[in-house]
């Protein structure tokens, strides 16, 4: 269910090279999977910014974002106490489709943060996910120790080689020793297509795109598929590999 | 269960509305959207997406930027096609919704809109049709941008719209307004929805490159709202012909100021894509704005600044 919120902020924390993880208190009640999303009212900006929800418990959410434009920027600045007007509850999320044992979950740069929930999700259903995260420069690394703290074990790629290994994710898939039945990915498109075309198995990737609303009224955001035209922001983020036309 | 306020209620062209707000063409998909938000039966009226003959896929993706104040759109007139509309959407809409209905009719010749508008007549209580969509490359925009092709299309689909009321939404990028509004009013229009967006463009110093996809767009949001008002205002002066007014409305404070333009309904499109709840709460704040004005019924401000 989607519905307008007014979130406490509590903690407003850069992790990494322009990145934050914003801790707010308010109704959960809209999040049911990982991989939703958020559209949260910068003030002084017209338009609601798209953020991941990274983690969430009942009244408290974490979300995630990159410092990108003036409206990224102007949220960063925002302190512990101040309210922000959060469109909960937003597209479909992740799901874990029953046999699936070893999944994989790649996730580049800022793509990383719904990655949180879902490995969190996938290890309490029993399976036993690989996880390999790339990034630009090892200051950007991000989640690591938390995904870590789940008892799952990393595998960094960097373009600039700074931290793990030298390349793209698709270069640690290549390297990986294990093996996997389904993937999960997101990221920069780029990288999502590297990831299918080297994924060899199914799997669901999340998809962005420049939106206005987040709550499929404007078909600002849609996205080519199998079954025609799909908004990002409702019948996604999340799309199945065998929908994605690539 | 919705209980309307008599103070609110506005005749539109005919059209008994419980109030003057309506969610403007695009910005309200065919409905369903808002249902997790409020009751649409809260509605003055809804115009629906702009349809077209054909289901078109519109345009390629980026299609939205930010602007100050607002936001530039270049949808493309993305819709399943009048057929599809008249049989799948328009029931599904019936099925929570029995409040007016307004079709936004699109089209590329004169043909089309004929064709959509005849099939159209009588499903609904009003028919906009679309001279200004600013997105479609040798579309809308050739219709709206002379008093001679508004009043061709306007008397061309006269012809065909007997049940339904017809108003002609226009494109304010033109340079008399006041002349295309005449042309409309001459060949039957039944009312006017002044303005459609504005065309703009944002351009990122980053990539150096256009924001959107197709380069340009239309400007909507509170950036456009005083435009709006002036077109309105520079219409009805000349004119003696209903107006469904257009073009940034935020606020109760707006639709006040809309209605002395001299606008009937008032259309509320940008401000309810970033915040769906904002009809409701202009409907909740409208009665005691009216008391702090001395202002007893809605009807009574119309083109009080006229």
């Amino acid at each position: 269910m989607r519905s307008i919120q007014l979130f406490q902020v509590t903690e407003n924390r850069q992790i990494a090279r322009d990145t934050y993880l914003l801790e707010l208190e308010g109704d959960t009640a809209g999040l049911s999977h990982p991989g939703q999303f958020v559209n949260v009212d910068v003030p002084g900006f017209y338009l609601r910014r798209p953020l991941s929800v990274c983690a969430w418990r009942p009244g408290h959410v974490t979300l995630m974002y990159k410092i990108l434009g003036q409206g990224t920027d102007a949220l960063s600045n925002i302190a512990p106490g101040e309210t922000l007007d959060v469109l909960s509850g937003l597209g479909n999320g992740f799901s874990i489709p029953e046999g699936v044992s070893n999944p994989l979950v790649v996730g580049g740069g800022i793509g990383v943060a719904p990655l949180l929930a879902l490995t969190g999700a996938l290890v309490k259903a029993g399976t036993k996910p690989t996880v390999i995260f790339g990034f630009g420069s090892e200051d950007e690394v991000a989640l690591v120790e938390e995904i870590e703290a789940l008892g799952v074990s990393v595998s960094i790629t960097t373009v600039d080689g700074t931290a793990g290994t030298p390349g793209f994710v698709t270069t640690a898939m290549m390297q990986a020793d294990t093996t996997w039945d389904y993937v999960y990915a997101c990221g920069p498109t780029p990288m999502l297509k590297a990831v299918f075309a080297a994924a060899g198995t199914p799997g669901q990737y999340s998809m962005e795109e420049r939106m206005a609303c987040g709550f499929g009224a404007c078909m600002g955001c849609v996205l080519e598929t199998k079954e025609g035209l799909q908004r990002v922001c409702k019948e996604g983020p999340v799309f199945y590999s065998e929908d994605l036309p690539w | 269960m919705v209980t309307a306020n008599p103070r609110l209620a506005v005749d539109l062209a005919g059209v008994a509305l419980q109030n003057p707000l309506i969610p403007a063409s695009g910005c309200f998909g065919f409905g369903e959207e808002f249902l997790d938000f409020y009751d649409p039966n809260i509605l003055g009226a809804a115009a629906l997406k702009g349809t077209t003959r054909e289901p078109r896929d519109g345009n390629p993706t980026a299609r939205i930027a930010e602007t100050p104040s607002g936001m530039i759109n270049s949808i493309g007139l993305q819709n399943p096609g009048i057929d599809a509309v008249l049989a799948q959407k328009l029931p599904g809409l019936a099925q929570f919704y029995h409040q007016p209905v307004i079709m936004n009719i699109s089209g590329f010749s004169i043909d089309e809109y004929v064709h959509c508008c005849a099939a159209t007549d009588g499903t609904c209580e009003v028919i906009e049709l679309n001279v200004s969509c600013p997105n479609v490359h040798g579309g809308g925009m050739s219709f709206g941008a002379s008093a001679e092709a508004a009043a061709q299309v306007t008397a061309a689909v006269r012809e065909v719209v007997k049940e339904s009321a017809l108003f002609i939404k226009l494109s304010p990028n033109v340079t008399n307004i006041v002349a295309i509004a005449g042309a409309c009013a001459d060949e039957g229009a039944d009312g006017l929805t002044l303005i459609n967006t504005l065309q703009g463009m944002r351009i990122d110093v980053a990539t150096r490159r256009p924001v959107i996809a197709e380069r340009m767009g239309g400007l909507s949001g509170p950036a456009i709202f005083p435009i709006a008002v002036r077109m309105i205002a520079q219409v009805r002066s000349a004119l003696d012909i209903p107006v469904m007014g257009s073009g940034g409305v935020a606020s109760a404070r707006d639709v006040l100021e809309m209605m002395m333009a001299g606008a009937t309904g008032i259309q509320i499109g940008a401000e309810s894509l970033r915040n769906p709840l904002v009809i409701p709460q202009i409907l909740e704040g409208l009665p005691a704005l009216m008391d702090e004005l001395g202002i007893e019924r809605l009807e009574e401000i119309i083109g009080a600044a006229l």
